[in-house]
């Protein structure tokens, strides 16, 4: 690691610790928040602490990518991958804007060329090929280059004989690419299955708000370990689409991770805060690992990686 | 019943004036012939002006239209000992999607499709041809009995869409689609997909990941319905017809998108009005694939269904 005693996730220009929802509370608006599930106010930083979670109730916030990859991650080296993946407008799609001008303002907004990002790295110890999508952007979405980039964690993870692990929250298949996003989830199946049945190394699914459409009918559902952050919601269809097509409204709770594990849908339920340690210790068991009695902040021993983009 | 599309109804009137005609002459003895025989050229005309340049909105209501042929009517004029097999083995036998065996051209093959109803006590039978989990399970249940066989698959998709529904969600409708979709990319057996009427998202793709995947001319293929594109684009399900336009969900724009192998030609006048000529013509069609396909060997046609999966999609910087 080639820096100044920073650990690599801050010197991301996108990385921003400041929460994104909560009302702020007027004199000190940098300073405090108050939680929406609670109505606690709450110190900023030890909410940034606590990874967006709220001390008092639980209630997770939205995170940035940066941030919770860091909170999930060793410190040590990490690889970046198919930064350089963009994405095209191969429908000459347009609605009340052009898909191709709809790109470049979230890139913009952004700062990636697309929705997800894709790591090389190492949890308690366990290296990992780890993806996480990025909500900002579309939504999530999964057109061809969030397809693309699902299938090489994968292809990476079979090649590498790691475990995969992809992070999702995404409205579904990207409908400015048609048939295009829908034939990704077909492509991201086909890589997952040759991860099972070539290298037999795990898949860790984790689901965070929202998980629908597309990305739930595919990779997301088909983890071996499906982790659901609380309170996420996650479905095949929109509540709304529901809604519409039975002509009545839905039952309390409905698609909520606490609905999906009562339905048998999900693992389990999984704070942020535990995420890294759940995945670190059901890992090494899958794995035939000695038990991990690894100090939580210790850094692991790390070769150094050939090839990627090292930061 | 005959439903008549508003773009279909100046044939339609015509074919009715010959028909009308017809009996006049066999009534009263009186020779029409000259009339007739004129009415019909102009009839097949119109028909070819009308048909030749239809619009995506337009096949997307021929790729609804009531009389279509459906999976049934596929089955019944392509395979013979057509053996229907019943239920996911977990509580449920969902009616919108067939499952069977049956014989194609003498072989022993596995057939699958959604099945939509030709009126209202059919359709709510077969639920408009919207799978629940339990059709999926029940599909992948006897693709995998195909896998242990070594027998061909062949499936039809027709379906608005997988079911929208409380008690779908809460049995796992994004489960069990994922679920096939997984499966179906490791089957060592050859798996031939045609769209014959409506491919609606990730429904259709839960019966749709094939080594060929084919398309009738007038059928549709789309990431999401065009009347749903239209309700979250521009908040109105009436926009329908431009979204069918942009979203590129034609056979024409799917082949050219690298989605499906081959467009199987519809007759002017559209399968509904011709179903024996299509039936033949998608017979052919499906054994010139079977046949290909047949060629290959058990691990290589795994590998030619992840080679052709794996290419899908359009971006730049990929990586060599």
């Amino acid at each position: 690691m080639s820096n100044e005693g920073r650990r690599w996730f801050e010197q991301r220009k996108e990385f921003s610790p400041r929460p994104r929802e909560g009302t702020p509370i007027p004199d000190t608006p940098d300073l405090w928040t108050k939680c929406p599930g609670c109505a606690e106010t709450l110190y900023i930083e030890a909410l940034q602490a606590n990874l967006q979670v709220c001390t008092a109730c639980g209630h997770h916030f939205k995170i940035g990518v940066m941030e919770r990859l860091a909170a999930l991650l060793d410190d040590g080296e990490v690889e970046f991958h198919d930064e350089d993946l963009g994405p095209v407008d191969a429908l000459k799609f347009v609605d009340s804007k052009p898909y191709a001008a709809r790109i470049k303002a979230s890139q913009k907004k952004v700062g990636r060329r697309d929705a997800f990002v894709a790591v090389s790295g190492s949890i308690e110890g366990v290296d990992v090929e780890v993806g996480c999508f990025d909500f900002r952007f579309m939504g999530g979405s999964m057109g061809s280059v969030v397809g693309e980039a699902i299938t090489n964690v994968y292809e990476r993870a079979n090649e590498r004989k790691r475990p995969a692990i992809i992070i999702s929250s995404s409205g579904g298949a990207r409908m400015q690419e048609g048939v295009l996003s829908l034939m990704q989830m077909a492509k991201t199946c086909a890589a997952l299955s040759r991860l099972q049945d070539e290298a037999g190394m795990p898949y860790i699914s984790v689901l965070t708000h929202p998980t629908t459409g597309g990305v739930a009918a595919s990779f997301a559902m088909l983890g071996d370990l499906i982790l659901a952050e609380p309170g996420a919601l996650i479905g095949f269809a929109g509540p709304r689409v529901i809604e519409q097509t039975i002509g009545q409204s839905l039952p309390e709770g409905f698609q909520t991770s606490e609905y999906l594990l009562e339905h048998g849908m999900v693992d389990r339920i999984v704070s942020r805060t535990d995420m890294r340690s759940m995945i670190g210790t059901t890992l090494r068991m899958l794995l035939k690992l000695p038990s991990g009695e690894v100090a939580p902040d210790a850094p692991p021993v790390l070769e150094v990686k050939e090839g990627g983009k090292s930061r | 019943m005959d439903v008549v599309l508003d773009f279909e109804r100046p044939v339609v009137q015509l074919r009715t004036r010959i028909a009308q005609l017809r009996d006049i002459e066999k009534a009263n003895g009186v020779d029409l012939s000259a009339s007739i025989e004129q009415l019909e050229h102009q009839s097949r005309k119109l028909e070819q002006r009308i048909f030749s340049r239809l619009s995506p909105w337009q096949r997307t209501l021929l790729s609804r239209h009531a009389s279509r042929p459906y999976t049934l009517d596929y089955i019944d004029a392509l395979f013979t000992e057509w053996v229907e097999l019943h239920g996911d083995r977990a509580g449920y036998d969902d009616q919108a999607l067939v499952c069977g065996m049956a014989r194609f051209n003498d072989r022993p093959v596995v057939v699958i499709g959604h099945q939509k109803g030709r009126n209202t006590k059919e359709n709510i039978r077969r639920n408009f041809g919207m799978a629940r989990p339990d059709g999926y399970r029940k599909a992948l249940r006897i693709m995998e009995m195909a896998e242990r066989f070594g027998l061909p698959i062949f499936t039809f998709i027709d379906t608005p869409g997988a079911y929208p529904g409380i008690d779908a969600e809460e049995r796992g409708q994004a489960e069990a689609i994922a679920k096939n979709i997984l499966e179906m990319a490791r089957l060592t057996v050859p798996v031939i997909a045609t769209v014959i009427g409506e491919g609606g998202s990730g429904g259709a793709l839960a019966i749709g990941v094939a080594n060929r995947v084919l398309m009738l001319e007038n059928s549709v293929y789309s990431v999401i319905s065009p009347e749903g594109c239209a309700a979250i684009l521009w908040r109105d399900r009436a926009e329908g017809p431009r979204a069918a336009e942009a979203l590129r969900i034609t056979a024409a724009d799917c082949f050219d998108l690298g989605v499906v192998d081959e467009v199987i030609p519809e007759p002017y006048g559209g399968a509904h009005r011709h179903v024996d000529e299509i039936a033949t013509s998608v017979g052919q069609i499906l054994e010139k694939h079977l046949a290909e396909l047949e060629a290959l060997e058990p691990e290589a046609l795994r590998q030619d269904r992840y080679a052709r999966f794996r290419v899908m999609g359009k971006l730049v910087g990929a990586e060599a």
